[in-house]
């Protein structure tokens, strides 16, 4: 028992709506890398950030080196010895980058209240010295590159001299060199004695730097297995289980050749880079690529929600300007943002208000005057057609589940008449049961003749729902792949294709360690 | 490498500097352009009048600026500054207190209204706006329960008003006669901010929190109890801007301070301090507060009547936020 770190058992958690961990267990050694895996919504970043006390548990125990112990919020955690290195960047863009380190715990000089800047910035410098690392402690972390950026979030961590330390997909956004350099710190740390927690959906990776393996599924731990003992198909079959195999992909049949909309150099700043693509009449055409390649930009871009700098947009073979969201509504495209509560639904109105918010000039008499009955006989059709579970029409949106208000949503749209549909993570923070519900009206819409543009993280999702998958990187199209072509393994060569983008735009700052520049 | 993170650097204390420099530019601008259209501007009686005319507004929005930097609004500086007034008149007149005293407990209302403003914030999670909007009517109306609707005069406490109107530094130099004391109080408070904001921890989660309030969190800082401390702060600033006032007009003015916390922000505001909060300097709205001031006074000594001059103050306000917003974007 000595040498055991963690143990977490029984733990439970739920939020409003998802069972997010019943019965999860983990443990974690002093000197070990523990890698985390599992679907995306397994419950991975979940448990981990009720060790770190950014959710507190609702049920089971944490014994850390032996001892049961109450870990309430992210100080507690950081008290004991445990950081937490968070998918989403959490620094605060106005500090520079010493600031944002040893942000809560500031060296003072003289009077208590009094910064410490050349401590400070000196001590920041040694971290980094450590990682071989070169940044300036000075600039500001919104003058850095989002690599960068992550570097920031980790030298952070290091910082606090932690015994363990979770990282939550660390090199999402990281290059080849930079990752390298990361796992070269790992090691650093895994022979210090600091137990390790990498959570990631990249196996080949966890091959190269975990010792053991942890597996979650719908919330559930399922197995630990030592990295050796446990070949990549092993660990991927534990991961989805038997549900995946079972549901054959359902690709429907092809779409014609008719093309809706074209889209062509298209260009904003740095996050768009002469992006073009075509989507034909009856299509799902999926959009993959790593967080922040760009997708959620282009999207936003052909809808008219952001400015670009250049390109032109074409629907039914005819240029068309879109400067706002309601051009892109009167050429019939539609846009379903993957933060639903946002910037889709007004969830303090009812189900009925939500579906003709997009289209309500249709319901209106004369003099301006709500034609009523016409637009609840609308609202009932979806709701049935839909199969959008609610009380009654006047129930608020607020109140009805993830999937459900993603179809509400789906309502909107085909209310106003709408042929191009853009799917930005359909099923983010769905339940299971639900997700297959979405997949399957996709491809009803797809087979009415409505094309699609479905947006996802979720590689089985865009395999097994797309006719076609085109892949960014970093504001550009790296690969697209007919499905009969698509394989994980392309996608995410795609995906991760940015040396030559990096060589052309900026030369330098993918070389770390250039010495004592 | 190195050239590339230098030519950053340079580039990012430009884009950074840019701002500031707009705002001192306008001002010099507008002193130019006054004292050209009249004789009367640029005489030392009448510089003198526009610091005056700055002081208490200045202290005002230095509390202001913080708020804001923190991602707040305080809408309530304006009626506490009068409160705080009234308590000082209270406690000096009423009570028959010291002076000392007196301006102590002015001080100490405004900081207590301020702190309330923070627990409503914080511990009952109502939207700054709203929170310090009902702090405004508080204030409000204590201040005409306490002072009987009647202003309250200083008569027999005659030092006070020496405090505010008197000139340590003409007494030193005589040509500094006209830069009496409140303006002294103003820069000394000016420094205290620009220190606070610059070199402490108060400071730094000023920013951290306006920054990313929830990486804030994350990092393990006490969010809730720098918040309130930051509306505290700007309590405070507002009691001293109420003693300040009070001692400039020899009595406190129970129905006077609507209007001054849109004063404070509007200087803050030309000053570079951003309402999304994380941005913003103490230099910015000292030459923000000078701004608003001097517009006023070249104004009125041009001979523009005053709802004229409300309308133009107003129209620079949108173009100063507009100037910056532009330069912003096309710097990115």
């Amino acid at each position: 028992m000595d040498d055991v770190l963690v143990v977490m058992e029984g733990i439970e958690k739920s939020f409003p709506g998802v069972h997010a961990l019943s019965q999860a267990k983990f443990e974690l050694r002093p000197g070990e890398v523990h890698a985390l895996v599992g679907e995306n919504g397994a419950g991975k970043s979940t448990l981990m950030k009720v060790l770190a006390g950014v959710y507190s548990k609702d049920a089971g125990r944490i014994l850390y080196k032996g001892k049961e112990v109450e870990i309430h919020n992210p100080r507690a955690a950081q008290q004991l010895g445990i950081s937490m290195i968070h998918q989403e960047l959490n620094l605060m863009p106005h500090l520079t980058v010493a600031q944002n380190m040893f942000i809560g715990r500031e060296p003072r000089q003289g009077l208590k209240f009094m910064l410490d800047e050349k401590a400070i910035n000196a001590q920041a410098e040694e971290v980094f010295a450590m990682m071989r690392l070169n940044i300036d402690p000075r600039v500001k972390v919104r003058d850095l590159t989002v690599a960068k950026q992550q570097m920031v979030e980790i030298a952070k961590a290091l910082s606090f001299n932690s015994e363990v330390l979770i990282m939550d997909e660390p090199t999402a956004a990281l290059t080849d060199t930079e990752i390298d350099e990361l796992f070269r710190i790992i090691r650093d740390l895994r022979a210090k004695g600091v137990g390790v927690v990498h959570i990631s959906h990249r196996l080949e990776e966890l091959k190269l730097i975990s010792d053991r393996i942890t597996v979650m599924r719908d919330g559930k731990y399922i197995d630990t297995v030592k990295t050796l003992d446990a070949p990549i198909d092993q660990i991927i079959s534990m991961m989805v289980g038997r549900t995946i195999f079972e549901s054959t992909p359902e690709v429907p049949e092809n779409p014609s050749e008719e093309v809706v909309l074209e889209v062509k150099h298209l260009n904003r700043g740095n996050v768009i880079k002469d992006v073009n693509f075509q989507l034909k009449k009856g299509e799902i055409l999926g959009f993959s690529g790593l967080v922040g390649a760009g997708r959620t930009e282009v999207a936003r871009a052909v809808f008219g929600a952001d400015p670009i700098d250049s390109g032109d947009i074409f629907v039914n073979g005819s240029k068309v300007h879109i400067g706002s969201p309601s051009d892109a509504v009167k050429h019939g495209i539609g846009y379903l943002s993957e933060d639903r509560k946002r910037y889709g639904l007004a969830l303090g109105m009812d189900v009925e208000e939500n579906v003709v918010l997009a289209s309500f000039k249709k319901f209106l008499g004369a003099f301006g005057r709500v034609n009523r009955s016409k637009l609840r006989a609308t609202a009932e059709q979806y709701v049935k057609v839909l199969a959008i579970k609610t009380p009654s029409l006047q129930q608020k949106v607020r109140n009805l589940s993830g999937g459900n208000q993603q179809k509400v949503i789906i309502g909107k749209w085909l209310t106003a008449d709408t042929n191009i549909l853009i799917f930005d993570e359909p099923t983010r923070g769905i339940d299971v049961g639900a997700k297959s519900e979405i997949y399957h009206l996709l491809n009803n819409l797809a087979q009415q003749g409505k094309s699609i543009i479905m947006i996802s993280s979720e590689l089985p999702e865009i395999l097994r729902m797309s006719h076609r998958v085109v892949v960014m990187c970093e504001g550009r199209i790296t690969g697209e792949l007919s499905i009969a072509e698509a394989t994980q393994e392309k996608i995410m060569q795609y995906a991760t294709q940015r040396g030559e983008v990096l060589l052309v735009d900026e030369p330098a700052p993918t070389s770390t360690p250039s010495g004592d520049a | 490498m190195e050239a590339t993170t230098a030519a950053k650097r340079t580039f990012q204390i430009r884009s950074d500097t840019l701002q500031r420099f707009l705002a001192f530019g306008g001002l010099i601008i507008l002193i130019i352009v006054f004292s050209l259209a009249s004789p009367y501007f640029l005489t030392s009686e009448n510089m003198g009048g526009i610091l005056l005319a700055t002081a208490v507004n200045g202290v005002l929005a230095l509390g202001v600026t913080f708020v804001i930097i923190n991602g707040g609004i305080d809408l309530s500086v304006g009626t506490v500054m009068t409160f705080s007034a009234v308590m000082t008149a209270q406690v000096m007149i009423v009570w028959q207190q010291p002076v000392l005293v007196g301006i102590a407990a002015g001080l100490l209302t405004g900081a207590l209204c301020g702190t309330l403003n923070g627990l409503m914030v914080t511990k009952m999670k109502i939207p700054p706006f709203v929170a310090t909007l009902g702090m405004l009517y508080i204030t409000k109306g204590l201040s005409l329960v306490v002072a009987q609707l009647k202003p309250i005069y200083f008569n027999d406490a005659p030092i006070f008003n020496q405090v505010a109107m008197s000139s340590v530094l003409g007494s030193i130099v005589p040509a500094l006669d006209p830069v009496k004391n409140v303006v002294l109080v103003f820069f000394v408070a000016a420094l205290v901010a620009a220190f606070i904001l610059g070199k402490t921890v108060l400071g730094r989660y000023t920013f951290a929190l306006g920054s990313n309030t929830e990486a804030t969190r994350l990092s393990g800082v006490n969010v809730d109890r720098w918040q309130t401390a930051v509306f505290m702060l700007c309590g405070l600033f507002a009691g001293l801007a109420g003693v300040v006032i009070a001692s400039r007009l020899n009595s406190a003015q129970p129905a006077l301070g609507a209007g001054y916390e849109l004063d404070a922000i509007a200087a803050a505001v030309i000053g570079g301090t951003s309402l999304s909060g994380g941005e913003g300097s103490i230099l910015g709205t000292i030459i923000g507060a000078l701004f608003i001031a001097t517009l006023a006074n070249g104004l009125r000594v041009l001979g523009v009547q005053q709802e004229w001059q409300i309308v133009v103050t107003g129209t620079v306000l949108v173009l100063a936020v507009f100037l910056d917003r532009f330069l912003k974007q096309r710097s990115r």
